[in-house]
């Protein structure tokens, strides 16, 4: 039987055998051992949700707790990444990269190419995104389009514990600064990964299924959103090809143009928010490089253009759902050009 | 809970990772006659697609898993009898299999691999049936023992049959050493030591058979037969492309294509199958591994170690097995070997003629064995 | 302390270089040369050199957008720098950051900085990576009375603080954050004040004085290689031009620059102290004027005549890998 782990503790793998397999790696942020200074335990949390537990016990001052200083410390981060460390940092929920963006955006992903191209800044970012926990507004957000946006920024965006593992080790490994998104309900995931060392390159979006009728393009939580909504379609007669991004930056536009030159159809899905995402970045790509191919108006199902509420029967409007890509597939796949024609004119 | 007069067609086990296989389609309709070895029914896996056969004569007297339908490893396909036996007590042995299939799922959980440290390396294993004389079957270039899915647990009726990975190669150490073929080979004498096999049947294919040859050449009294799968080192031609490109490639769309040259069949060639070498491709130091490899077995678009001119010397009973269709090493390299070694071609298969022709291969490789026991 | 002929004829050229730099700077900005914003360190050499003399290129410095004073103490090449401000293709960074943005590297010079109060998280880091390295290296972070306002700065403090980390803070309080006073920015009664509430060891210094900037910032390295924790130098001195170039410093008093140069200049200063002493002959420093005087004058032809950067530069240099 192959061997599973958790995506949280895929994660939790993949830093615990980079920073046995190289000295630089290091692990900073807020708790990542916790307990620095008090009378119980100094591993108390391992991470707010326990990601980073263990480490401190075997890297003891490889393993960095932080005062709640977001600025400070991703700075200290990074400055550490351009003499010598390599720093996974660990900055809690991407919602608080509001206090500490200047290090990311204006720092962090400038210096190779303010500096002609002779800064190295192999620093990874590790924060949470997502919704569905009744965190409110400011808990909640998936925040990967802002930094996808940013020249210099590489964004990882993982669904499977496979993944997870594969992408944190190329992101440690690599000489640029990488955000590592990780989706708290992703956690308690589980799912095949080896043992061994092994690395997922960074813009190679995975077919998760084949089909031929719709595609779905879609990362995070919402591979497995779409992967419900694909089975209840099947029975349908129709076969969707589901993508998973993997990373919103580099972005694999070959695998989204070649399956767009087979289905013609496109559903894009993207928990977050709708303007200027990652969701429209690809909208816009397929229909200004996939025109020909296009049989019917590309959709997308995101949350929509609010905040995160707190209550729940909110909240679960506010997130797309199986129920939701499923119609919006149907709607996708039923659409012909002649119907349209004739209803408008 | 078979009887003598009712025989059962249940999923098998392709590989370590399969828990279940579907139904693609019926080959035999029911009440048609099967003999042993009529392949009755195709099953796919995410790996790879295969035909279940019968193993014993009478009526296909009911298909009992419906195209599309997922089986589980153990799971009941099909019941074939005499018509002496009536629907009832088909249709009986049908409702009281159910009950038994979590006992044969359970079962089929005691095959693990294992792993013994040889010469600093860590190799894996898989050990299949007990007793008799032993069999070793060795991968090819970029292979693991999962290559043996559709024959391993076929030959292990009777004896023990192991399966390894080669270094650098699925779960075993990727350190290559020198990433010669005398690395290979010596390896694999250690590991015959480690385990304390003095003496054994060993079939090995493409790479591994060169492999196999090397170890015969060179420890005769240890190798009592040696079988000979589409192997290497019978001659200079090899699809050079080939094995550049599967080392190079790093992307499914890029990989796909060298991967189908594999089989006559390109279907063969399922997304997982792409994915588990790509997956592969992935673990820390298997590029550097499979590129040392590659460099000592292919040069200037030729094989670097043939063996043809050292036949003569091979004391054990050796047979080669080819398929017509290989596009890897050409089945001309099968033609006019020194007089004992047997030859069988068989038409319509490729490179991986185990796995497209599994039923004859495991046919030819049995007898074989049974003849230099 | 007590420097050698050599420190002090060293100590001299570069504050001679700064300052020569800067002048024709001045002028070549104003000559329409020099494109972009452009913010001028004459005046505050003192503070640089004081610092950077105890260090060597392992250490590392953060700079500000006022950076050119502690490229070239750090020992960034001149040539460099000049081409790098003129846009051109043999500059420091290949035309691609401008004044705001030299650095070097390989030197330890992290990088002036468009940002104000951006580089002390940078130092905080480097003091972490010193410090795991364990070589007793420091880095020092440069911070103007702007940036001693900002939140990055007091985080820096705290967090350099509790790591205990070898870095030292030099705040360069040259009376003006733009336009504004620092004496009304600055709430408490001074930078050093603050830093003591953070924890950390605190001077306030005679910037125009290069020998109490030196003497100071040698306490506060020693600490720091010593493992002793991190350090704050409260530098008060002036600046001879405007915020950048072009800045009419109406806020500013009445022949307050005139006075400034003619009893407060640093190297003036410097000079006397050193000629009258005995321990440098005049002759030496004048020789110093003219070599400074020929670099900057060969530096400005050079960089007139380099290349600019061609447009295929435009797309490298974003990512080591994409």
């Amino acid at each position: 039987m192959p061997r599973t782990l958790s995506f949280q503790q895929a994660i939790n793998e993949a830093l615990d055998q980079e920073m046995a397999r190289d000295e630089s790696v290091i692990v900073i942020g807020e708790d990542v051992a916790g307990g620095q200074g008090a009378e119980g335990e100094t591993d108390a949390w391992g991470g707010v949700l326990g990601v980073t537990k263990g480490l401190y016990a075997k890297y003891d001052d490889r393993v960095m707790d932080t005062p709640i200083s977001e600025s400070a410390f991703i700075g200290a981060a990074i400055g550490a990444a351009t003499s010598g460390l390599r720093p996974v940092v660990e900055l809690m929920f991407n919602d608080f990269m509001g206090v500490c963006f200047d290090q990311i955006f204006n720092q962090a992903a400038k210096f190779r190419y303010m500096f002609g191209g002779k800064a190295e800044t192999p620093v990874v970012i590790r924060t949470m995104i997502g919704s569905g926990f009744r965190a409110a507004a400011q808990h909640s957000q998936s925040l990967y389009s802002i930094f996808t946006h940013i020249p210099g920024l590489k964004c990882v965006v993982p669904s499977t514990p496979y993944d997870a593992k594969g992408l944190l080790i190329e992101a440690i490994r690599d000489n640029d600064p990488v955000i590592f998104f990780e989706h708290k309900k992703l956690y308690p995931l589980e799912g095949e990964v080896p043992q061994e060392l092994y690395t997922i390159p960074f813009g190679e979006a995975e077919v998760v299924r084949e089909g031929q009728d719709v595609t779905i393009i879609t990362l995070a939580e919402m591979v497995h959103e779409s992967l419900k909504a694909v089975e209840a379609l099947a029975q349908e007669g129709v076969e969707c090809e589901v993508i998973d991004l993997r990373t919103t930056s580099p972005l694999d536009e070959e695998t989204l143009l070649d399956s767009v030159a087979s289905t013609g159809r496109v559903v894009v899905v993207d928990e977050a928010n709708p303007r200027c995402s990652i969701a429209t970045d690809i909208s816009a790509l397929l229909a200004q490089n996939a025109f020909g191919a296009l049989k019917a108006p590309i959709k997308m199902v995101t949350a929509p253009h609010t905040p995160v509420p707190f209550a729940d029967n909110l909240e679960d409007l506010y997130k797309p759902n199986a129920e939701k890509i499923a119609s919006a597939v149907r709607e996708v796949s039923e659409y012909q050009a002649w119907k349209a024609t004739a209803s408008t004119s | 809970m078979e009887s003598d007069s009712i025989h059962k067609l249940t999923m098998p086990k392709w590989g370590l990772s399969m828990t279940h296989g579907k139904v693609v389609e019926w080959l035999v309709p029911e009440r048609a006659e099967v003999s042993a070895g009529t392949e009755v029914v195709e099953v796919e896996t995410e790996k790879i697609t295969g035909c279940v056969e019968s193993s014993k004569c009478g009526i296909l007297r009911r298909q009992v898993a419906k195209s599309g339908q997922d089986v589980p490893i153990g799971g009941l396909l099909a019941v074939v009898a005499d018509l002496s036996v009536s629907d009832d007590e088909v249709n009986r042995f049908v409702e009281g299999f159910v009950l038994e299939e979590a006992c044969d799922e359970s079962a089929s959980d005691d095959i693990a691999p294992e792993f013994v440290e040889v010469g600093g390396r860590r190799l894996r294993y898989l050990k299949q049936g007990e007793g008799g004389q032993p069999v070793v079957l060795i991968h090819g270039f970029t292979g693991n023992l999962d290559n043996w899915l559709f024959n391993h647990a076929a030959l292990a009726q009777q004896r023990a049959v192991y399966a390894l990975d080669l270094p650098g190669h699925g779960q075993s150490s990727k350190d290559v050493g020198d990433g010669s073929l005398d690395m290979l080979i010596g390896t694999l004498q250690d590991w015959l030591d480690a385990l304390s096999l003095s003496r054994v049947h060993l079939v090995g294919h493409s790479l591994g058979g060169a492999v196999a040859l090397g170890v015969a050449l060179r420890s005769p009294d240890r190798v009592r037969s040696c079988t000979l799968i589409a192997t290497a080192a019978l001659g200079p031609e090899i699809d050079a492309d080939y094995v550049e490109g599967v080392v190079e490639a790093s992307r499914r769309k890029q990989l796909k294509p060298y991967l189908e040259r594999l089989f006559a069949d390109p279907s063969r060639v399922t997304r997982q199958l792409v994915h588990d070498l790509l997956k592969f491709k992935r673990v820390d130091g298997v590029p550097h591994a499979l590129s040392k490899l590659s460099k000592n077995f292919v040069a200037n678009g030729k094989q670097v170690a043939v063996f043809r001119s050292e036949l003569e010397q091979v004391q054990s009973p050796t047979q080669v097995i080819w398929g017509e269709a290989d596009q890897i090493i050409p089945s001309s390299h099968a033609s006019d070997l020194p007089d004992p070694i047997s030859v069988e071609l068989l038409a319509n298969c490729g490179h991986m003629v185990q796995m497209e022709a599994a039923r004859e291969v495991n046919q030819l490789v049995l007898s074989f064995l049974e003849k230099t026991d | 302390m007590t420097l050698a002929k050599d420190d002090l004829l060293a100590a001299y050229r570069v504050m001679k270089t700064i300052r020569e730099f800067e002048e024709r700077v001045h002028v070549e900005f104003a000559a329409g040369e020099i494109p972009g914003f452009v913010h001028l360190y004459a005046g505050e050499e003192a503070c640089a050199a004081g610092v950077c003399t105890h260090l060597s290129k392992e250490d590392y410095i953060a700079s500000t957008h006022r950076g050119h004073g502690h490229c070239i103490a750090k020992g960034v090449d001149v040539h460099g720098m000049m081409a790098e401000l003129f846009g051109r293709r043999t500059g420091l960074c290949g035309g691609k950051g401008g004044s705001m943005h030299v650095a070097d590297l390989e030197l330890g010079m992290m990088g002036a900085n468009g940002i104000v109060g951006g580089g002390p998280p940078l130092v905080t880091g480097a003091a972490l990576s010193a410090k795991r390295a364990g070589h007793g290296n420091v880095a020092v972070a440069f911070v103007g009375d702007g940036g001693s306002n900002q939140g990055t700065t007091f985080e820096s403090l705290n967090l350099a603080k509790v790591w205990n980390l070898p870095a030292i803070f030099v705040v360069e309080d040259n009376g003006y954050a733009e336009a504004t006073s620092s004496k009304w920015s600055i709430g408490a009664e001074s930078n050093a004040e603050r830093a003591r509430g953070f924890g950390l060891h605190a001077v306030r210094v005679d910037g125009h004085d290069f020998f109490a900037v030196y003497d100071a910032a040698g306490e506060a390295v020693q600490r720091a290689r010593d493992g002793g924790g991190p350090s704050l130098l409260d530098c008060q001195l002036n600046r001879y031009y405007g915020h950048f170039e072009g800045d009419a410093q109406t806020y500013r008093g009445p022949d307050e620059v005139k006075k400034l140069r003619a009893d407060q200049d640093c190297v003036a200063r410097f000079s006397k102290r050193v000629t009258e002493s005995g321990d440098v002959a005049e002759s030496k420093l004048a020789a110093i004027d003219q070599e400074v005087l020929e670099l900057i004058e060969d530096a400005v032809a050079a960089a007139k005549s380099a290349p600019k950067p061609e447009a295929g530069d435009l797309l490298t240099d974003v990512y080591v890998s994409y």
